[in-house]
């Protein structure tokens, strides 16, 4: 910005504001990874190295070891929650959760937005009033119904009740209404019936929408810990984020505290939703700037 | 190919607010008819009822001798070309134009030599594979027209198709769709609130205003008749001169005791007189002072005051005029007089 | 909706089945669950429950603990918001200020957000072990014995930072996103009108950015109160104790827990309230930012 200031001519003196700049960048960029480093170097080391010595600046070999006992050791009593099997329900979490959100977000903002409904206004308050309250402030009662329903220890019980709040409703609304009018009504002539127009027109779209959303709801029920703590409590269904309360309770113990595992299964949990969101970091910011508005 | 018909069209918003007054016109089989008016005179609710995606609150409306009111558009037969085009983004060219006919369960061969032969008559044969944000503006445009010919239908509807493009392009466009239309023979309804799109493209021109008919007529009555004082300062760039006046006695006194006959009773009147029916020259029987000339090369125009109200004068390039005192006439044949209170003509 | 909407009468209704349906058992069914048991008291025995009146909230209100804990859940907050708002701004301002680099800074400021908060915890845990805790060690450097989960004031320090680290990326997300938006020609027209940088920034860049410091203001004390409980219960262990803990860590330890559903529901209420009020005071926010633009 100061470029324009200053004559090409001049020989430009050293910026100091622009070398603080990217000071404060790169001090900002290490109190964010340095963290995760340390996670990711004692992965690679014995168990007994880092109680001894705590994190290093060397990279171990135990890598592999530490990876095979994380996948495929179970920590608790059933011998269930190895680590791919968390892994697993930890994707079916957050694939679930992101497309059945998007499936009835989609549904439901369509039928808000392009249809005549009498009763359209009180669906929308109905809908949008679940924006208010978090789980967190409903969870026993929501509890007790899962249990009622039978859903505890159940995908379904896992997911479902987590739907229950109208972000995504929200966000395809917005998007929908910022469709031109023009659209419907030229594929109305066309002879589209609202089946058609929906998906031949309106979903694809809506493609970038549905991928940032789906970006944005993967992280989001992947993250979730509350709800899968208090519905699963067979290992079995653990998630990875789930099991993290284990692995506390398991450093707390009078063994040897496996650290190289704990820190891998930790690792796990962290890198699918991490690297989803850098790779596809312009729709996730997208996403999330506008559904949030 | 159809005549339309409308008989006391009338559309109310369930807030009460009537857009459109009860209306009847007729449109003859082949026919190319504008819509104009200024924004909210409800020439696109009209249009929109035609095409079926506004319902009609009252009368009776036919495209050909089928009643349609309550016919889905889809199944009016009619195609519509939209002000921001409507273009699936999605689709290519090709998939874009025969959208319309896969709905209509046509074969994919058909479809293609149906979409071949709407491609060639708009020079987008070479664009068919692209997406329409590959497309400048005119070719847009012109697929917007394709998906609205290859359907055949009997009736075209334009909602001021050309107002997104710039100036030059509007001009070459305007052309195209005229010719386009000849060589099809389509009966059209075209909505503008562009006045020289109505007097260049239309056989017939109604004028709306406030969801009401001003007038209907072929470009030149609307130019030289204007029905009312609306029509007369709506139509025409710059528009028709309006002078309140009084008239006595059969005659209108302009200033330099100048009279215009008129055949209307004593009282206030409103003189309406288009710029280039104003002479200006020595001779000339009106002292008239020019304030500012504004230079447009084929043509002069001169704004000053009569009798305290804006004039504007219409002259060739030849006649070399600058600011300052002039005398001017004003051809008694061209006068258009209107009712002073009702702003009809006389 | 769309002025040419879809006429059909049972696809609309088709359409919002799913999400009504989901909502009313997932959520209002549990809200006015939770209102209703928080006028009953439940007998620990399961002997059914009898109607108390305001009982159990007249309860809380003298309860000294659950003072404290409010207490404790008000600094908490302040101290998250501020923290994770005020670095946040500071590294977004930077990151918009830098050319080279740009990208790269801006994923390595933003990763974090897609780490779980109980990850987050676990992280927090490791980062202040009491024997080789980067982060314990550096504090007995400077002679502070630094004991999480055992010292009061160490383990809510320690909940801060977790919790300021989790939340600083989405903050700079929407900062930058702020910023990126002000459109160039008021840039450059501060640029004539200002000589100094830190003018510029106070007159000009820091009232358009804020809107989106008031709304992030609201999602901050959203995330404090509800979404750090993954933060909180890891970094204690599960063993609440003396430990430092917030409101709605208190309504899952006493529901959950301590089986006492009418005094957890209570607080359910009172936080629902406490939210209630925030989110319309978001709105009424989200109604002025439609005038800034």
């Amino acid at each position: 910005m100061t470029d324009t200031t200053q004559l090409a001519i001049v020989k430009r003196p050293l910026r100091w504001g622009r070398v603080l700049d990217h000071l404060v960048l790169i001090l900002g960029a290490l109190f964010m990874l340095i963290p995760l480093l340390m996670v990711l170097q004692t992965t690679t080391t014995t168990d007994l190295e880092t109680i001894k010595n705590g994190p290093e600046l060397v990279i171990g070999d135990q890598f592999d070891d530490n990876f095979m006992s994380a996948m495929f050791q179970a920590s608790g009593f059933s011998g269930e929650n190895t680590g791919i099997q968390m892994l697993i329900n930890s994707l079916i979490l957050g694939i679930g959760f992101a497309l059945g959100k998007i499936a009835i977000g989609m549904m439901a903002a369509y039928a808000l937005v392009y249809f005549r409904l009498r009763f359209a206004t009180f669906a929308f308050w109905l809908i949008f009033t679940t924006l208010l309250l978090p789980l967190e402030v409903r969870i026993l009662p929501s509890y007790e119904i899962a249990q009622k329903l039978g859903l505890l220890n159940t995908y379904t019980g896992l997911i479902v009740p987590l739907i229950a709040s109208a972000t995504a409703t929200f966000f395809f609304r917005q998007f929908f209404r910022s469709v031109p009018e023009e659209l419907v009504e030229a594929a109305r002539i066309d002879g589209a019936g609202p089946v058609k127009f929906f998906i031949d027109i309106l979903v694809p779209l809506s493609q970038t929408m549905i991928a940032a959303m789906f970006i944005i709801m993967f992280v989001f029920g992947w993250n979730q810990y509350l709800w899968p703590t208090m519905v699963t409590t067979e290992e079995g269904m653990y998630t990875l984020v789930r099991g993290i309360k284990q692995l506390t309770q398991d450093l707390e113990g009078t063994n040897i505290p496996k650290y190289g595992r704990a820190n891998m299964l930790a690792l796990i949990a962290i890198l699918p939703p991490v690297l989803v969101v850098i790779f596809f970091q312009s729709w996730f910011v997208k996403g999330l700037t506008e559904s949030d508005k | 190919m159809a005549q339309v018909s409308l008989q006391n069209i009338r559309k109310v918003y369930p807030n009460g607010y009537e857009a459109v007054v009860p209306t009847s016109f007729d449109i003859k089989d082949g026919e190319f008819v504008v819509l104009v008016g200024p924004s909210g005179c409800g020439k696109s609710t009209l249009l929109r009822m035609v095409a079926g995606l506004e319902d009609i609150s009252e009368g009776v409306l036919s495209i050909g001798d089928r009643n349609v009111n309550h016919v889905d558009p889809a199944d009016r037969d009619i195609a519509m070309v939209f002000q921001n085009y409507a273009l699936y983004p999605h689709m290519t060219v090709r998939k874009n134009i025969g959208y319309g006919l896969k709905n209509r369960k046509i074969a994919a061969s058909e479809i293609e030599a149906k979409v071949q032969v709407a491609a060639k008559m708009l020079n987008l044969t070479d664009f068919l594979e692209r997406k329409p944000s590959q497309l400048s503006g005119g070719q847009r445009q012109r697929v917007a027209m394709g998906r609205a010919v290859v359907r055949d239908p009997a009736l075209f509807l334009f909602d001021e198709p050309l107002s997104n493009l710039d100036a030059k392009l509007r001009h070459q466009m305007r052309i195209e769709i005229k010719a386009l239309q000849r060589r099809l023979g389509v009966t059209s309804i075209y909505v503008t609130h562009d006045q020289v799109e109505a007097m260049t493209m239309a056989d017939r021109i109604i004028v709306l205003n406030a969801g009401r008919i001003e007038q209907i007529g072929t470009p030149a009555e609307i130019y030289h008749r204007p029905a009312s004082t609306f029509v007369a300062s709506f139509m025409g760039a710059p528009p028709m001169n309006l002078l309140k006046a009084d008239c006595s006695e059969k005659r209108v006194i302009l200033k330099g005791n100048v009279a215009v006959t008129a055949n209307a009773a004593d009282g206030p009147i409103v003189l309406g007189i288009r710029p280039e029916d104003i002479e200006v020259g020595e001779a000339c029987d009106i002292p008239f002072t020019v304030d500012i000339v504004e230079e447009l090369g084929a043509h002069r125009l001169l704004h000053g005051q009569l009798d305290g109200q804006d004039l504007t004068i219409h002259v060739g390039k030849d006649v070399a005029v600058s600011a300052g005192p002039i005398r001017i006439s004003i051809n008694p044949d061209a006068v258009v007089l209107f009712d002073a209170e009702t702003g009809l003509a006389l | 909706m769309k002025r040419a909407g879809f006429a059909t009468r049972w696809l609309p209704i088709l359409l919002l089945l799913p999400q009504l349906a989901i909502i009313a058992l997932f959520f209002y069914w549990p809200a006015a669950h939770a209102v209703q048991s928080s006028f009953y008291l439940e007998d620990p025995f399961g002997f059914g429950s009898s109607f108390v009146g305001f009982d159990n909230y007249t309860h809380l209100a003298g309860n000294s603990e659950y003072g404290r804990i409010a207490q404790f859940t008000l600094l908490f907050t302040v101290l998250v918001t501020f923290f994770s708002l005020a670095l946040a701004l500071l590294l977004a301002v930077k990151a918009d200020n830098v050319i080279r680099g740009a990208k790269m800074y801006r994923t390595l400021l933003m990763w974090v957000y897609a780490v779980a908060p109980p990850v987050a915890g676990f992280i927090g845990l490791l980062m202040f072990n009491q024997n080789w805790g980067p982060l314990a060690e550096l504090a007995k450097s400077f002679g502070w014995d630094f004991k999480l989960g055992v010292n009061f004031g160490d383990t809510a320090t320690a909940m801060v930072l977790v919790s300021v680290w989790k939340q600083v990326p989405v903050n700079f997300i929407f900062f930058l996103s702020g910023l990126q938006s002000i459109p160039k020609s008021v840039r450059e027209a501060a640029l004539i009108d200002a000589r100094s940088s830190f003018r510029r920034f106070w007159d000009v860049t820091f009232p358009l950015l804020a809107p989106t410091g008031f709304f992030l203001l609201i999602i901050n004390i959203t995330y404090a109160l509800f979404d750090t409980f993954g933060v909180v219960d890891v970094l204690v262990k599960g063993e609440p104790g003396n430990n430092p803990m917030t409101l709605v860590y208190k309504v899952y330890v006493d529901g959950f827990r301590g089986n006492d559903i009418g005094g957890s529901s209570a607080q359910s209420v009172i936080l629902m309230v406490l939210v209630l009020a925030l989110t319309i005071f978001q709105f009424r926010l989200v109604e002025r930012r439609i005038h800034y633009t």
